[in-house]
């Protein structure tokens, strides 16, 4: 099938419009994507015709609302391939699954003295949770460390690992260099010693089809306006085993079996997770949008984006003084980089009046900066919409840039 | 020339450039024209909490009752900014800058660089710089009790 981008843009009526006179090229998509026009009208529809609490009446729009929220958990469980949906809780977002990982695992499973592994390719939000938890259960925070290329250096994984470590939490892809990790492998060595692994899937999820059977991993987390839905949803998928074990993260509505003053019993999975009313018609909305990235086809989208990061790594490094940051092989449409004596703020701000939306600093990420030994760079994040006239007219404003700063 | 005085040449300065290339290129030959801060205030503590680029606001109270400022960036275009706002200030009365509205940088066509949002540092420099004016406002009252 051939990748019709034009069609595709007209999907998404926000990049049909004009930044400072110039044509909008947004290239900031792994802060958030743009929405097509599914997810706008199943927002417009729920709130025109269903709003409605969900589990609660027993009225006819709460129970329309309410099926249609279940089956959106549904869908997303067969869009995993999870085992049941109840594995599937709904979160505002993957820092919140993370955190109501870090804090529940953790108020079970550790202890005094045990070990959490992490790596230092993490977002902030896949490294302060697990700060927090850590000194609240008096653990030991460890750190896989990177390669020089920009990986998470799985052959020092085997050598952190003790008979304390209860857990390990990694991304798939990072947000601020787009190397694709082999988390498989790390999940693979982690289950030889019997300990689970958290991925932290946020810049994964709308790129690559995943298979939480194929991974085999216990948790993985998303957010769902980064794969073109609306904001306030994310995604926690956890193995039945871990999920029914861990306590409550929150109390309130819906979490509860049985509450009186004195004790309240909780409900089973994954309603225990999700106390007060959820964000029903973003959650709706999401389906809408995971169903436009299967009608796309990931086969396809993988193929066309890897056709644009070839395309703009190729430009970028036939420009002199360009230095990109994170050279795996093995990467999504992300490039971290910089310009010779230029800083990435100046960058950012003048690329802004080019029309050019990027994200400069240090992304989130600021280990990963430390390691580089950069105060923060320029990046630039593609999405299936984004053209290579696009990178054109990039590559020539960077040129004009560092005319005008000479 | 009194603050008024100076932010209306900056205003009528920058006011004749149409292209905003032009203007960014002016603010940045302010910033290269800039006196460099005293080596001595390149330290954390003078840091400015800003996301992006590092700026550095160092100020004292010299002998005619006046606010010296010092700043750097090493951000560029932040620099550039920084030296309107020194060349403004420094060297005025405490009770002047508290009671300017920095409103210059909107009319020379800036204003993006001074929201929060921006997190550049531009923002917290601004409050940064009335907060020692109102610390030195106080010193000079409490000397003259």
């Amino acid at each position: 099938m051939k990748f019709d981008v034009y069609n595709i843009r007209k999907q998404f009526p926000i990049l049909n419009q004009k930044i400072y006179n110039k044509p909008l090229i947004y290239f900031d998509n792994a802060a958030t994507t743009q929405k097509p026009q599914c997810v706008i009208d199943a927002l417009s529809n729920y709130y025109s015709t269903q709003n409605s609490n969900v589990h609660r009446g027993v009225h006819y729009l709460s129970q329309q609302s309410t099926t249609a929220y279940e089956d959106t958990r549904k869908f997303i469980a067969s869009f995993l391939n999870a085992n049941s949906d109840k594995e599937i809780i709904f979160t505002k977002g993957t820092t919140e699954a993370i955190n109501l990982v870090a804090y529940s695992f953790g108020k079970r499973f550790i202890k005094d003295g045990d070990e959490i592994i992490i790596s230092g390719l993490e977002h902030h939000s896949n490294i302060v949770p697990w700060q927090i938890m850590k000194e609240d259960r008096n653990a030991v925070l460890k750190v896989i460390p990177i390669t020089s290329t920009g990986e998470i250096d799985i052959e020092k994984l085997n050598s952190l690992i003790t008979k304390k470590t209860k857990i390990i939490a990694v991304n798939h892809v990072s947000n601020s260099l787009g190397t694709i990790n082999n988390i498989k492998e790390i999940i693979k060595q982690a289950h030889n010693h019997n300990i689970p692994v958290l991925i932290d899937g946020a810049q994964a999820v709308s790129h690559l089809r995943i298979d939480v059977k194929e991974l085999d991993c216990d948790f993985y987390c998303f957010s769902g306006h980064k794969i073109y839905a609306s904001m306030g949803t994310g995604i926690l998928y956890g193995k039945e085993k871990w999920l029914t074990e861990m306590p409550p993260y929150q109390g309130g509505g819906e979490m509860i079996d049985r509450v009186t003053l004195e004790k309240s019993t909780y409900n089973e999975i994954p309603l225990k997770f999700e106390a007060g009313t959820p964000n029903v018609a973003d959650i709706i909305a999401l389906k809408e949008a995971i169903k436009y990235l299967l009608t796309l086809g990931y086969e396809n989208i993988e193929s066309y984006e890897n056709t644009l990061l070839e395309y703009l790594t190729k430009k970028l490094n036939n420009t002199e003084g360009i230095k990109i940051i994170g050279i795996s092989p093995k990467k999504v449409p992300i490039v971290s980089f910089n310009i010779n004596k230029i800083h990435h703020y100046d960058a950012g701000v003048l690329l802004d009046h080019y029309g050019i939306a990027v994200r400069t600093g240090h992304h989130c990420t600021q280990p990963i900066m430390d390691f580089f030994k950069v105060p923060g760079t320029i990046r630039v994040s593609l999405a299936f919409y984004n053209t290579i006239e696009e990178i054109d007219i990039f590559i020539d404003s960077i040129n004009k840039i560092k005319k005008l700063l000479e | 020339m009194s603050i008024q005085e100076k932010e209306n040449q900056l205003i009528n300065e920058f006011g004749q450039f149409e292209d905003w290339a032009d203007k960014y290129l002016h603010l940045i030959a302010w910033g290269r024209k800039f006196k460099k801060m005293d080596e001595q205030y390149y330290q954390d503590k003078y840091l400015i909490q800003g996301c992006q680029s590092k700026v550095w606001l160092h100020a004292f109270l010299d002998e005619n009752n006046k606010v010296i400022l010092q700043a750097d960036s090493d951000a560029e275009i932040t620099k550039g900014i920084i030296s309107l706002l020194v060349w403004v200030y420094s060297g005025e009365d405490p009770e002047d800058i508290l009671n300017s509205n920095f409103e210059f940088i909107e009319k020379i066509g800036l204003k993006e660089h001074l929201s929060p949002t921006r997190s550049n540092g531009l923002y917290s420099m601004i409050k940064q710089i009335k907060l020692y004016a109102l610390v030195f406002k106080t010193q000079i009252e409490k000397k003259e009790k």
